[in-house]
């Protein structure tokens, strides 16, 4: 069984698997979106504190979770990549980050426009927003390091060094709320304590949370299939498997 | 059911602008993002 598994670490054993799963979580994804975005705008009810504005929320949490969690795992992948040299790590690591690096965008944009009516103002240096985009960057970098350096080895560890070191700011957003004296509110889900919010609203985030996952798993998936054809383009199966594409479409 | 007609829902309760300015930069993010993978 572990052998089994183990046999798509091989770019040549996964191309074809990743192939096959894409489509399933696109259509999880699609399905959890419309299904959470109908909680989000029908069935949940209006906050009586921030009346509509709230429901910017439902887009903002999820792209904030997905933001701090694709970089935690492309900083898994980039270090086992480093540690075992695998080809196939540092790729995923590659595939994963413009999608963390969207979702921090989604974030720190929802968050803005979130913030001036409720606080007034679209940005403040508070520590929860400077975090997060330093997160940002800290993505952006990760993906220009690793565009800087032609050759595939050098530039997966140079980017696998980058990305964890980076990782240690993923701690500090999460915790920066109780840390510091934040404008930006703690948290109204955590897994030690229950949420501090109506079922309702919950129900439509974590569905839009749901869908966020499968959209990102689809989204690097896709990615890293493009990612192998244009490093193994010298293999031979490479070469096969484009002659089929090409006849197929 | 929160909305009485059309109008109501795409106003948000005077908060139009920032939800669905929320929500469209969102969905042009992700339109986006799906648009150049497919290309490559």
């Amino acid at each position: 069984m572990t052998s089994d598994l183990f046999r798509f670490a091989a770019p040549q054993a996964f191309f074809p698997l990743a192939g096959k799963l894409i489509p399933w979580f696109s259509v999880l994804a699609g399905v959890l979106a419309l299904a959470g975005l109908y909680v989000a705008f029908f069935a949940a009810p209006t906050d009586h504190q921030q009346g509509e504005a709230y429901r910017i929320i439902f887009i903002h949490v999820p792209a904030a979770w997905m933001s701090m969690f694709l970089y935690v795992v492309m900083a898994c992948w980039a270090g086992i990549g480093l540690a075992l040299n695998t080809r196939l790590s540092g790729m995923m690591a590659s595939a994963i980050a413009p999608t963390g690096a969207m979702f921090t965008f989604v974030a720190l944009w929802s968050g803005a426009l979130w913030g001036r009516p409720t606080w007034g103002a679209y940005w403040v240096w508070d520590a929860r927003l400077t975090s997060e985009l330093v997160l940002l960057f800290l993505y952006l970098g990760f993906i220009a390091l690793k565009s800087a350096i032609p050759d595939p080895v050098r530039s997966d560890r140079a980017g696998a060094i980058l990305a964890l070191v980076g990782v240690v700011n993923v701690p500090i957003i999460y915790f920066s709320v109780q840390w510091w004296n934040t404008l930006h509110q703690g948290a109204s889900v955590s897994l030690t304590r229950a949420p501090s919010m109506a079922a309702t609203m919950l129900a439509g985030m974590l569905l839009l949370a749901l869908a966020a996952w499968m959209y990102s798993i689809a989204t690097a998936l896709c990615r890293v299939r493009a990612i192998i054809l244009e490093r193994e383009r010298d293999a031979e199966w490479v070469r096969m498997t484009k002659d089929q594409m090409q006849a197929a479409a | 059911m929160n909305w009485g007609s059309l109008n109501e829902f795409l106003a948000m309760g005077g908060y139009g602008f920032y939800v669905w300015g929320s929500y469209g930069v969102a969905a042009l993010c992700i339109f986006l993002e799906v648009f150049f993978l497919n290309k490559k």
